[in-house]
């Protein structure tokens, strides 16, 4: 095929216990934008690897413009044209724009030449960007037009972008948009990797769809349906959610124009968030990673102190206490980041159940550690939650992840919170950790308490939660019950579009 | 090729035999060094190490002084381990030790010569409160505008020596001294003077107190939780805070206990051993508990036994001095090669060291 | 006083100071906190003052100095960098240590005299008028380490090696990910930073005493530090910072020397007492420039 540039056949690849790539073939034309979609651990991330030479394919080939192509590092993807902007950028903050690009370049010409290039693929390409910045006060957008045009300056036949909008604000998703657009008609093609249905029906030319490793389908976006191909990436799986059933109780904890500035240059302020939730009811929130997750729960477990008025708990104004106050009424957390943050990881189990548990659980008398009752509560987690170790007092960097995982959800909900947050919890955890993580959240609820998840697995949210709310760029939309949503809703509550009307951004 | 490989968990049989892999470690090198300097080796490492202890002659009287020179270095080390714990530098020891002495000598004095039973009491309370006070400096300036307590506490040792030179020389010198530097001698003031508990053992109270604060720091540490806010802190700052501690206070209370206990051993030392406030009072036990505390594993007791052995090695240092013509700086190179060969030691406990023929592909 | 002598003399009295703290600053920037300064910035004194007494060439001197400051700084660095060790507890050791060396090699040198190094007789320029004497007519060391500031801002502002540097000490990760050898960048710079303060030291012993005494950098190795932080880790800045503090020094020194009311021990406390009072200014402000990975032990495990 002559206008094929890169095609892939039958790539495998295998960890141990997970299959990332199972025969995976498709083609890229040349100057075509051709979208990779997927949800969460669909297999997209290990797809690139192969291509950009981070990770060697079990089987298969690749041809790249008709020759075998097989890069074994990076450089030798660079070399053959192919050339990548990573989803987490590797950009140093204090240095300048053109110190970044020249560090990523395998001979750089000299600074001021380089900059004069900078500014002029800058200015071809519509991505206003002045190289004597500094890196560290870009804006995300800005941030990865470093790393584009980084790229860009090594003239790529591919470009492969992954999840290029997740950090962009809606203005500069359009400059983007027309970017890529100006390198598709130069000849470039455009490997664009997403699981936003809508972008891609705006941008790409041809979609493939993995799921769980497998290539199930190529489409082309323009001609179905956001729902079409959010049936062919999710599967089955997305059945309608069940209404749940069961009355609410009394409003346990409520959001009050939240408003907080951003912790350090690369957090995210809150804007005004509002919510409550009731006993016995399960809040989702979603949102894609970096709108507001981490300061949310930093936010409500206390870490942060909020303004005065605008967090209560049981009508009482707690936004003054710290984690320990919160704690001792009944609001508990539970961090995305579990080691080191969740848990102390030179630290034992035992002495992991004391990090939270000191109060709810009587771990400490008149200032001294019952170090016996703390083992107990540890065994207690650790046997409930099936957390597989060979005792309480092994380190909990010594745990694998999912391990870990269920014994900081365990040690949270086995304090009876009335009100538990919790961030990303089955993250990293293997399917049979994570249903037995969802069904301990949901059997909290049954027993009364209001759970906040916050989560980037919409599955895990259709599923255990009641009502559901999306965090774009740490504004919360209004929240809905699950069952009046379906998939396109929810990518527009995401997007930031509350007024949920679809919005099309200009091709 | 040597690759290290991290441990998920601290080897414990490690973490017990570097410091003696240490301690052997500096007396080969340090053997070398006197060979190097025209001694004999092996007499110079057995008059250190084990002379002061059993020797017919200089037993008798060395072998108290291991007490006294343990003493201030165990107390001090102890009060730094908790902030090192902790992550928090306090490296003016000496500082807050000088202005113990001070601070407690002045109270005392301004009480001259009254003959009661709380002065002596007033005085220790008064020295730990100088150190404390000292200390709070740079616990209140790394609290406040976030500045490095590290050097803060250092420059305030300067600060203190010359406080220390002006007391002696000035506004604490004794009036009655025709015009030489240096306090009153408390050993001639006997309401204050801090004497030897029990005869020929060199026990004084500054000893007494350092084995309290031994015990006192373990109980702390291991079952108290202001002991496991302090780990929790060092080991990881973010879960600490989750966990509900707040830094400001892990900062006051790492800095005021280790200011208040050096502020103690200074006092026990001018009222005892040292007898009077002068120019050369501060003699580097500030510093040597830096050794003291890493030595130690940061654990009380092993604090307990590297205090002692450090003391071994400053008398044992001073008999190689008089017996062998040892100069005395060897002695000071001595002690930090050890705490250099621990340092180096100590990746056995976190690192698992692998032999591979090639680079694994 | 004549103001030809104090700029004259605050020139030299910063000297010593601004060696170490540039050396420090490199070091810093690629990511290595190194606390032994003073360590190295004595063991450099009395090397440098035995090597130049020895062989009678202050300048084989400084050289000397600087070789052995840089021997005892890949000490650390071995132990920071390949035995992963904490950084702040051995640069303590490193200082530790070097107090206990410089005493004991210092001791066969107390009392004698160095070599002096001489003046730079700079024809016609020595001779203009004030300025000449001013600023035109000292040891070759003085311009040495003027020249060594300006060489030191050019090659992190303009050098690819530069660039590299700083990028190990922002994020030694991304650096990794890239394919900078972090280890072998931060050892060159530990040992960069050695010569440095060795040097620094040589000039207290050789030149601004010049003789040998025990424990005779009194901190100033310490002071290096703080003025790094003070400097924002910009080289120029090392240089004011230097300079100011070395006026400081200058000043509280004649005034003792002139017998004010003033209390001698307050006059020489000061130098330490401005220095925490900058510090707490700077910190109050916002410490910037710090770089980002300072400190951080990085093993590559991946």
């Amino acid at each position: 095929m002559p206008d094929t540039l890169l095609s892939l056949r039958g790539l495998t690849k295998t960890y141990p216990g997970v299959v990332a790539n199972d025969d995976v073939s498709f083609d890229i034309g040349k100057s075509e934008i051709h979208a990779l979609l997927g949800e969460n651990g669909a297999g997209k991330s290990t797809l690139v690897k192969m291509i950009f030479g981070l990770v060697k394919p079990d089987r298969g080939e690749m041809r790249l413009d008709g020759d075998l192509y097989s890069p074994g590092k990076p450089s030798e993807a660079r070399k053959s044209g192919v050339a990548m902007v990573f989803q987490h950028f590797s950009l140093f903050n204090a240095l300048d724009v053109a110190e970044n690009v020249a560090l990523g370049m395998e001979s750089p010409p000299a600074m001021r030449d380089l900059a004069r290039q900078i500014r002029a693929v800058s200015e071809t390409y519509g991505l206003p960007l002045d190289p004597s910045r500094v890196v560290g006060t870009l804006s995300a957008g800005e941030r990865q037009r470093v790393e584009i045009i980084r790229c860009l300056l090594q003239g790529p036949r591919l470009l492969i972008m992954d999840e290029p909008t997740s950090v962009l604000t809606p203005q500069e998703v359009g400059i983007l948009f027309q970017t890529l657009n100006k390198l598709k008609s130069e000849g470039t093609s455009i490997l664009y990797i997403s699981h936003k249905l809508e972008e891609i029906r705006t941008l790409c030319d041809e979609a493939t769809i993995l799921r769980l490793g497998k290539n199930v389908g190529t489409c082309t976006p323009r001609d179905v349906t956001a729902r079409q191909m959010a049936e062919m990436m999710v599967g089955s799986s997305f059945a309608a959610p069940e209404p749940k059933a069961g009355a609410k109780g009394e409003v346990l904890l409520r959001c009050d124009a939240l408003s907080m500035p951003a912790p350090g240059a690369f957090g995210t302020p809150l804007r005004e968030i509002s919510v409550e939730v009731r006993g016995g009811e399960v809040l989702g929130i979603g949102g894609v990673a970096g709108n507001g997750q981490d300061e949310l729960l930093m936010a409500l477990s206390g870490e942060r102190l909020a303004p005065k008025g605008t967090i209560w708990f049981k009508g009482r104004d707690v936004g003054r206490d710290g984690p320990s106050k919160r704690r001792e009424a009944g609001l508990l957390s539970g961090p995305e980041e579990r080691l080191g943050h969740a848990a102390a990881p030179n630290m034992s189990l035992t002495e992991n159940a004391v990090l939270t548990g000191a109060r709810r659980k009587r771990l400490v008398k008149n200032g001294f550690i019952d170090w016996t009752a703390a083992q107990a509560f540890a065994d207690h987690v650790i046997a409930r939650y099936d957390v597989r170790t060979p005792g309480a007092d092994v380190t909990a960097r010594s745990l694998s992840g999912g391990n870990l995982q269920k014994f900081v959800v365990g040690r949270e909900i086995e304090q009876d919170p009335d009100v538990f947050v919790v961030n990303q919890p089955t993250w990293g955890v293997d399917a049979a950790a994570a249903a037995a993580i969802r069904q301990a959240l949901l059997d909290l609820a049954a027993r009364g308490a209001a759970i906040i998840c916050i989560s980037q697995d919409l599955d895990e949210l259709m599923e255990i939660s009641d009502r559901f709310g999306a965090l774009n760029e740490g504004r919360l939309s209004p929240t809905r019950a699950v069952a009046d949503l379906d998939i396109e809703k929810i990518g527009l509550m995401m997007g930031g579009a509350h007024d949920m009307e679809v919005v099309h951004a200009d091709g | 090729m040597i690759r290290l490989e991290k441990r998920t968990q601290p080897s414990g049989y490690w973490t017990a035999l570097s410091p003696i892999l240490a301690v052997g470690l500096t007396m080969i090198v340090g053997g070398f060094m006197f060979w190097a300097l025209g001694k004999p080796p092996v007499e110079a490492i057995r008059t250190i190490f084990w002379d002061p202890l059993f020797h017919p002659q200089f037993a008798d009287y060395s072998r108290p002084q291991l007490l006294v020179k343990a003493g201030p270095l165990i107390l001090i080390a102890i009060g730094l381990s908790i902030g090192f714990r902790a992550g928090i530098w306090n490296i003016g020891a000496e500082g807050q030790y000088i202005m113990g002495a001070v601070s407690g000598a002045a109270v005392g004095l301004a009480f001259y010569p009254s003959q009661s039973v709380l002065l002596f009491p007033l005085m220790v309370f008064a020295g730990a409160l100088g150190g404390w006070a000292w200390a709070m400096i740079p616990a209140v300036l790394k609290t406040r505008f976030g500045t490095n307590e590290i050097l803060v506490s250092l420059m305030l040792v300067y600060v203190a020596e010359n406080i220390l030179a002006s007391a002696s020389a000035g506004w604490l010198r004794n009036p009655e001294g025709m015009g030489f530097p240096g306090s009153r001698n408390f050993k001639q003031w006997s309401a204050v003077y801090n004497a030897e508990l029990l005869t020929g053992t060199g026990m004084h109270w500054g000893v007494a107190a350092a084995f309290i604060a031994v015990i006192a720091a373990y109980v702390m540490m291991a079952r108290h939780i202001q002991g496991f806010n302090v780990r929790l802190t060092g080991e990881a700052p973010l879960a600490a805070r989750f966990s509900g501690v707040s830094p400001a206070w892990i900062v006051f209370l790492c800095l005021g206990v280790s200011g208040g206990l050096a502020g103690l051993a200074g006092l026990f030392e001018v009222t005892g051993p040292a007898g009077q406030v002068s120019i050369d009072f501060g003699s580097g036990y500030g510093f040597t508990a830096i050794i003291v505390a890493f030595l130690g594993r940061l654990n009380p007791f092993g604090i307990l036994a590297a205090g002692l052995l450090m003391a071994l090695t400053y008398i044992g240092g001073e008999l190689a001095q008089l017996m062998l013509g040892l100069p005395g700086a060897s002695i000071q190179l001595f002690q930090g090669m050890l705490l250099f060969f621990l340092l180096a030691t100590d990746v056995f406990t976190n690192y698992r060291v692998r032999m591979l023929r090639r680079e694994a592909a | 006083m004549d103001p030809v002598l104090l700029v004259a003399s605050i020139m030299v009295s910063a000297t010593p100071i601004l060696l170490a703290a540039l050396g420090e600053m490199v070091v810093e920037k690629s990511g290595v906190l190194n606390l032994g300064v003073e360590g190295m910035m004595i063991t450099g004194a009395v090397m440098g003052f035995a090597i130049a007494v020895t062989s009678g060439s202050p300048l084989m001197g400084f050289a000397g100095a600087a070789v052995s400051g840089a021997v005892l700084s890949l000490a650390f660095g071995f132990l920071t960098q390949y035995l992963l060790s904490n950084q702040v507890a051995t640069g303590l050791g490193l200082t530790l240590v070097g107090l206990g060396l410089s005493a004991l090699i210092g001791s066969h040198y107390e009392g004698q005299r160095a070599p002096a190094l001489g003046k730079l007789d700079m024809p016609l320029l020595s001779d203009i008028p004030m300025l000449g004497r001013m600023l035109l007519s000292h040891d070759i060391m003085v311009y040495v380490s003027l020249a060594l500031v300006a060489a030191v801002w050019a090659f992190l502002k303009y050098t690819r090696a530069g660039l590299i540097l700083r990028a190990v000490g922002e994020d030694h990760a991304s650096a990794h990910a890239l394919g900078y050898k972090v280890v072998r960048v931060r050892m060159a710079a530990i040992a960069f930073g050695g010569a440095c303060a060795g040097m620094g030291g040589a000039y207290v012993s050789l030149v601004r005493v010049p003789q040998w005494t025990e424990g005779m950098t009194a901190g100033a190795g310490w002071i290096a530090l703080a003025i790094v932080v003070f400097a924002s880790w910009r080289a120029f800045g090392v240089l004011i910072g230097a300079y100011l503090f070395g006026g400081v020094t200058v000043i509280q020194l004649n005034l003792q020397a002139a017998g004010t009311t003033v209390p001698v021990e307050l006059l020489s406390m000061s130098p330490y007492l401005i220095t925490i009072i900058v510090l707490v200014i700077i910190s109050a402000r916002g410490v910037q420039g710090a770089p980002a990975s300072l400190g951080r032990s990085f093993h590559a495990s991946s």
